[in-house]
């Protein structure tokens, strides 16, 4: 609530420095306009800049390193025995005081030295805020009033503006790089520490998976083994139906639409079709499981079959459905861009509408149709709701549509979810895991974004 | 000679006829097919559609059971009593029991009250507690009073229990079957419009869960969403469409963010993870750190969006701006931008719509905590919309899957009208060069 205050006040701030850099400007040259170097509005904006940039800057910097300055401090504070525990017992128990000093339940008695370091926390919280609430506010009114000091009539303050939004605008652009690089770093920094303790040829080819790891070192029952392969083959396998049902669906359908349909019905059932792509995963997730596999399963009794209740089928499937309108949409995206003489030619020499599609637009386009359905591949690898939903969670090395599979992005959230400590083998292997996720799911949408582009270029 | 070519000529006109007819059966199977996958499409909508509707109607309405509550002094507090920390410790739990065993005093066994307290709510208790702390004029009265019921009861009245299981694999046993007939003979059952479904936080009840919580959660967590990939979208689309250098540089951007738009959005998560929560030690569950990861997830949808409206500006309008002595900071924020900013509207919002159906990152930052309090801003925990649908689409009970189905609606119904708010600003402000 404070830093909503603050920020608030902040931008009460900024407005009164537009304001009075816009007056001192406008006084400086008695309202004669044409004197300044720039538009007295310039002149506002720049003194607002000034006030408000420097004093956000701390306020981001303050709230980043608090939370760890605050807590090394009170941990300085705490007795040696409870110092020189192991990081994750550290945790823990600054845990414990974090939710005394906010009044919430705790895990433990509370005892003497806790509640002096509850006390100890809540006092720090509070004089860092009051700190950063006056610091905050000083720092803004005085960058305010040096840069309305500074207001001349020579001074060029729409170039100083322009130079700051141009700074904006590169740093916003480059936020796509560093949003990537922080995706590979975070991903493979965890990783490496993963293959220290286990091997990558293990990860790779093992074949079997079981990642609940001994607390113990004379524990039954968990063994704690890393091999990926059971994974790979269950993404495969959910991949490939999805892929079943979703390719000759959609690319069906957009050659119905693109060549075949009327203006109305074109009009129609493209967008009802499109809904599909709107909905959320979670919705997909639960239709699957609430719906689709009980449906599958009672339809496997009759026929006397077993099918399991979080079969691969029924997951696969409901992923297909979702992605019948993103390969409809690419491919009709393609067909459309395939020239009329080509159709036209192919009419001319007495071939029926089918066969022109068959014979003519569907070799041209092709490379377009790959592309579009290597990047629903790399979307149905990287589904995860309808995955952690419908399908299984033990890991089946199987072929078989009809048993539970387990998928890597099923992994990645059972391993991680409602965890705490991040240096077992077990909350590691997430990551990499998801390093895997994320080279496969680059390369298949490089390659189809170098073949798409291809294609167009051929047209063009 | 004569003939024989013309007989020639014949046979090659049936070959050709029989051709035709063949290659014309095969044009209409081919249509056939295209038309049917379509039909196949909209049927999967349809189904799916149809088969949310009718699991989640009914939770629109939640049943209610009269009681005749004696707010007997011994019990509660003495007559005339005022004081809210005494009210509101008294034993409300054993009221309830006490009124039900008045009801029905027939029953006499141990294990037979214990099923027979289960018939209402545990949230009747807090609402006797909270009519006597708001009247304590109400101690020493007898008052009929409508309270919750159990949501096995609401599902029986609903008529989602099937009565020809055996009693022992059903969730509403015989004697309970006929207390609650008793009841409804009496007229002591009646469904109402759900209000609590739409006013409460989340709760281990089915009865007393809702989704007010995981909105508000939502709403917080679209906002902070909004506030960052916006302006920073459209910052970045400017750049790289009216100032960016063709250079290396701008050449590995674009494709980055082309490459973004299509990473799992589970890894966004790990991301987030990874940075906000281990490196820079923000607090779990948050909207806020919710929000960042989803600003990072939507920024190349609304870029790429953005991009194409710019680039549908004329050029003729940054010419004359020039022309007329406009620097090029004040072309674009004078004449582009406006012109571009519908394409842009449209573009962020779809990117909205995609954030607020978004539940995979969201689980990997912690977003699916227990949270029964309802978040009053984005620095508190708190759930949203799709992350409370899939807790509740794990919870056993038969109450909570048309509790996950209604949710569901809700969200739909948000996302439909984004969708809708979308296509009417581009057909609004559509405009042909």
């Amino acid at each position: 609530m404070q830093s909503t205050t603050l920020i608030i006040v902040l931008l009460g701030l900024m407005t009164l420095a537009y304001y009075m850099g816009r007056k001192r400007s406008l006084s400086l040259v008695n309202g004669r306009v044409r004197d300044l170097h720039s538009l007295p509005s310039y002149y506002g904006i720049h003194t607002a800049l000034w006030c408000g940039v420097p004093a956000l800057i701390l306020f981001v910097f303050w709230i980043s390193f608090e939370g760890a300055v605050v807590t090394g401090m009170v941990v300085d504070n705490l007795p040696q025995e409870i110092q020189e525990l192991p990081p994750e017992r550290l945790n823990l128990v600054m845990n414990d005081i974090r939710n005394l000093a906010q009044g919430d339940i705790v895990s433990r008695e509370v005892d003497e030295t806790m509640q002096g370091a509850a006390d100890h926390y809540s006092s720090l919280l509070r004089i860092s805020d009051m700190s950063l609430f006056v610091i905050g506010l000083s720092v803004a009114i005085l960058g305010g009033l040096l840069a309305q000091r500074s207001i001349n009539r020579h001074q060029r303050a729409r170039n100083r503006v322009e130079k700051a939004i141009n700074f904006f605008l590169v740093s916003s652009s480059s936020l796509a790089i560093f949003t990537t690089i922080g995706i590979v770093l975070s991903v493979l920094f965890e990783s490496i520490r993963f293959f220290q303790q286990i091997p990558v040829t293990e990860f790779i080819f093992g074949l079997e998976w079981s990642p609940q790891t001994a607390i113990r070192a004379d524990q039954v029952g968990s063994s704690g083994v890393f091999g990926a392969i059971p994974l790979f083959a269950g993404t495969f396998l959910i991949t490939i139906i999805a892929m079943f049902v979703a390719v000759p669906i959609g690319l069906m359908s957009a050659i119905y639409m693109a060549e075949y349909a009327g203006k109305h019905f074109r009009a129609l059932a493209k967008p009802v079709l499109e809904v599909l792509a709107g909905i959320p995963t979670v919705v997909y997730g639960f239709f699957a499981a609430l719906t689709v596999a009980p449906f599958f399963r009672d339809l496997g009794t009759s026929l006397g079959l077993s099918v399991s209740s979080e079969s691969a089928l029924a997951a696969g499937v409901v992923m297909g459905i979702m992605i019948i309108p993103f390969v409809s949409s690419l491919s009709d995206d393609v067909i459309n861009a395939v020239p009329q003489a080509m159709r036209d030619g192919s009419y001319g020499l007495g071939a029926t509408r089918s066969e022109t599609i068959r014979q003519v637009i569907i070799p041209a386009a092709l490379p377009g149709i790959v592309g579009g359905v290597l990047l629903a591949v790399s979307r149905a690898i990287g589904e995860t709701m309808i995955v952690v939903m419908a399908a299984g969670l033990s890991a089946n090395l199987t072929a078989n549509p009809l048993e539970a599979v387990t998928t890597v992005t099923v992994q990645i959230v059972t391993l991680l979810v409602g965890d705490q400590e991040f240096d077992s083998a077990k909350t590691l292997a997430a990551f990499a895991l998801a390093l895997v996720l994320f080279t496969i799911t680059l390369a298949l949408n490089m390659i189809a974004l170098h073949i798409v582009r291809k294609y167009r270029e051929q047209y063009e | 000679m004569n003939n024989n070519l013309q007989q020639q000529h014949d046979r090659t006109m049936v070959r050709v006829q029989q051709g035709l007819d063949r290659r014309y059966r095969q044009e209409k199977r081919f249509q056939r097919i295209g038309l049917g996958a379509i039909i196949l499409g909209l049927v999967f909508v349809s189904f799916l559609f149809i088969s949310i509707i009718a699991n989640g109607y009914t939770a629109f309405q939640q049943t209610y059971v009269k009681i005749d509550v004696n707010f007997d002094p011994e019990m509660i507090a003495p007559i005339g009593e005022t004081d809210q920390e005494v009210l509101s410790k008294a034993n409300y739990g054993g009221l309830v029991k006490k009124t039900l065993r008045d009801m029905f005093p027939e029953v006499t066994n141990r294990r037979e009250k214990k099923v027979l307290y289960s018939l209402v709510s545990t949230g009747a208790s807090f609402q006797l507690r909270d009519m006597v702390m708001q009247d304590p004029a109400l101690i020493g009265t007898q008052q009929s009073v409508w309270v919750l019921a159990d949501d096995d009861v609401d599902m029986l009245i609903k008529g989602h229990i099937d009565l020809n299981v055996p009693e022992s694999d059903r969730r509403i046993k015989n004697n309970q079957m006929a207390w609650i007939q008793s009841l409804q003979a009496e007229d002591r059952i009646e469904k109402r419009f759900n209000t609590i479904f739409f006013s409460a936080g989340d709760s281990r009840e089915p009865e007393l869960s809702g989704i007010k919580g995981a909105v508000h959660g939502s709403f917080f967590t679209l906002m902070i969403c909004l506030l960052i990939s916006f302006p920073v979208g459209v910052a970045a689309a400017v750049y790289l469409e009216e100032f960016a250098p063709k250079n290396r540089w701008t050449d590995i951007i674009e494709v980055n963010i082309n490459n973004l738009a299509a990473v799992p959005s589970i890894v966004f998560g790990l991301l987030g993870l990874a940075v906000f929560i281990n490196f820079f030690g923000l607090p779990r569950s948050v909207p806020l750190v919710g929000g960042l990861v989803l600003a990072l997830m939507t920024l190349p949808t609304i870029i790429i969006a953005s991009r194409a409206a710019l680039k549908s500006v004329p050029p003729s309008i940054r010419e004359a701006a020039l022309g007329v002595g406009a620097s090029p900071m004040q072309t674009i924020t004078h004449h582009v931008l406006p012109l571009a900013m519908p394409g842009m509207l449209t573009g962020t919002i779809i990117g909205m719509a995609q954030a607020l159906g978004e539940t995979a990152p969201l689980l990997m930052i912690g977003m699916v905590a227990f949270i029964v309090d309802i978040p009053g801003g984005p620095f508190d925990p708190s759930a949203v919309l799709p992350v409370q649908i899939y807790l509740w689409a794990d919870s056993p009970e038969r109450a909570f899957v048309e509790r996950t189905s209604a949710a569901i609606m809700v969200l739909l119904a948000f996302l439909i009208s984004m969708n809708l708010l979308a296509v009417w600003l581009r057909k609004k402000f559509e405009r042909r060069w």
